[in-house]
């Protein structure tokens, strides 16, 4: 049995970009694998309801280049998880179409092994009607319009999936994989071996972002493992893993920092430890894994809930400022009385008020300050385009003409960057699904399919 | 005794989405000094925390100091959809500002800079 594993992650996220330099020097320092995430829920739910990715395919082109080289010339093999962001079937296919394009081009030759996560709906209605969908935080009862509404679902993949294919065909490259929990595949490597699984999943947790854990912050990132701990290394010398920043980043995007749920149990970190083992690296250990009784996968889907068309522009005028509730206030109810789909709620009308408590709402407890500048963005979202424009422009020209009390500047309220000062921004989506699913097996939602390209 | 900002105590403060339904407050240290310091105020409970935010305290779905990371975390319950119509910040990541000026009873000389020099 192999007493060390070697795994590279050259970036948090496919596409963002990877250093050469340093990723060469991670592979010229021995690895076994290569590992990297592809997907978040992050950038919002447009991805999953559009079939949007992350980033452009020329940036994919670029960051997958370098990693199929390393594969061909090295023997390395690869896998990309949750690929396109959303980690739908279709843009696993994408992402293997343009691995099967850099490849021809390079005259590279792969086993590649995809693996899916869509999931078909009548499984998640019957899944919900037994009573084996639970909410996953605060995301609420799961009703089966939202079902039916999605544009897709998908479902985490887990450790097990890629496991399987690790043992089933050691001989596979690259492995590219519908929507994954983002540690999973470094947790799979390690599952495979023998090792702790508080560790590995501890070690998977921390480098699925790349080197974020480094002071400063980077990107590519060695962990070495073995069965009771783990090593972190960037591979930028002028980064450091230290036991601060690497325990810091062990919290990161997470709800609780002492247990971390995940397909098949929880992550509990209470009693990890870290320890320095030079100035740039860091020894880990001491994270139990706590299995859970009945295994269950997270169901991402989103639907789209209209279109939207928005303004920007800027107030100056202290007087209108200094009322600028009431002032908005009228402007919403002139609106209403041209649109019963504002007062209905087939659309929504919103202003986002810049420089008082555009970025925190009612959170913001600076929002009784008076400034002497505001920007203004109005958010007009409708069942169709043509409708969000309407309520939109009319909304608009309203803000630039209404007179309201006191008012001195008589020529007009609103100051316009933008020209056409409308700007429609398409469909807007939501997370209608974020829940909880029971599976009688890890393996049994995840088909696999094997090519040789 | 003096009154100190949490940012003149704490090495990161910061807000992020965890998931799209939570916001979750990072607060980490890098002297156990002031770890110690701010863990023993009784600023950050989540009581005074709803108070600042505005938001009821039930909605704080975690509110605790974790000693291995000298670290303070927050998870409340998003109060608008994300990524979706009506969205402020998708990203979650803008949201940590009022923790900064948390004034901090301290007892000792613990700023990470002294503003007068």
């Amino acid at each position: 049995m192999t007493q060390e594993l070697r795994i590279l992650t050259p970036q948090g996220m496919l596409g963002y970009g990877v250093p050469a330099e340093h990723f060469w020097r991670g592979i010229e320092s021995g690895v076994d694998a290569m590992i990297v995430d592809s997907g978040s829920t992050d950038p919002g739910p447009y991805l999953l309801g559009l079939g949007k990715t992350i980033v452009t395919r020329e940036a994919y082109a670029r960051d997958v280049s370098l990693m199929l080289e390393a594969a061909w010339k090295h023997k390395i093999p690869l896998i990309i998880s949750s690929a396109g962001g959303a980690g739908t079937d279709a843009q696993v296919d994408f992402m293997i179409d343009l691995i099967r394009e850099l490849s021809a081009a390079n005259g590279y030759r792969f086993k590649l092994a995809a693996i899916y996560s869509s999931v078909d709906r009548a499984t998640i209605h019957a899944r919900l009607r037994e009573g084996r969908i639970t909410e996953c935080g605060p995301s609420g009862t799961l009703a089966p319009s939202a079902i039916d509404d999605a544009v897709e679902i998908v479902a985490q993949i887990g450790a097990e999936p890629f496991a399987k294919v690790l043992t089933e065909r050691p001989d596979v490259d690259i492995i590219v994989s519908g929507r994954s929990y983002d540690p999973a595949p470094h947790a799979a490597l390690c599952m495979t071996r023998g090792f702790e699984p508080g560790v590995y999943w501890h070690m998977g947790k921390i480098v699925e972002c790349g080197a974020a854990c480094a002071e400063p912050k980077g990107r590519v990132i060695k962990a070495t493992i073995r069965k009771d701990s783990f090593d972190l290394e960037p591979m930028n010398p002028a980064e450091r893993c230290t036991p601060l920043s690497v325990a810091a980043h062990t919290l990161y995007e997470k709800g609780r920092p002492d247990i971390l749920p995940g397909p098949g149990g929880a992550l509990h970190l209470a009693n990890a430890k870290y320890e320095a083992l030079d100035s740039r690296r860091t020894r880990v250990s001491g994270g139990v894994f706590v299995p859970t009784n009945k295994y269950s996968v997270k169901l991402e889907g989103a639907s789209i809930v209209g279109y939207r068309t928005i303004f920007i522009g800027g107030l100056r005028d202290p007087v209108l400022i200094g009322q600028l509730d009431a002032f908005l206030a009228n402007v919403r109810k002139r609106a209403e009385g041209i649109f019963p789909q504002l007062v209905s709620g087939e659309a929504s009308m919103m202003f986002h008020v810049y420089g008082r408590d555009a970025v925190m709402g009612e959170m913001e407890p600076l929002r009784h300050v008076v400034p002497h500048e505001v920007g203004l963005m109005g958010e007009v979202t409708a069942p169709t385009q043509d409708l969000a424009n309407d309520i939109c422009n009319s909304t608009r020209i309203a803000v630039l003409h209404s007179a309201y009390p006191g008012q001195m500047a008589t020529a007009g309220n609103f100051a316009i960057p933008l020209n056409p000062p409308e700007t429609p921004t398409g469909p807007v989506c939501k997370f209608s699904v974020y829940h909880l699913m029971e599976v009688d097996s890890p393996t049994d939602m995840f088909p696999v399919r094997y090519m040789e390209i | 005794m003096s009154e100190v900002p949490l940012r003149e105590l704490a090495q990161v403060i910061r807000s992020k989405n965890a998931g799209p339904f939570e916001l979750t407050f990072d607060v980490i240290f890098d002297r156990k000094a002031a770890y110690e310091e701010v863990k023993a105020s009784g600023a950050l409970t989540a009581e005074k925390l709803a108070a600042l935010y505005n938001i009821p305290v039930d909605d704080i779905l975690v509110a605790m100091f974790f000693d291995p990371a000298m670290a303070f975390k927050m998870t409340v319950k998003r109060r608008w959809q994300q990524g979706s119509s009506g969205e402020r910040d998708t990203f979650g990541a803008a949201q940590h500002a009022p923790l900064m000026d948390i004034m901090i009873p301290s007892r000792s000389n613990l700023r990470t800079s002294d503003p007068a020099s």
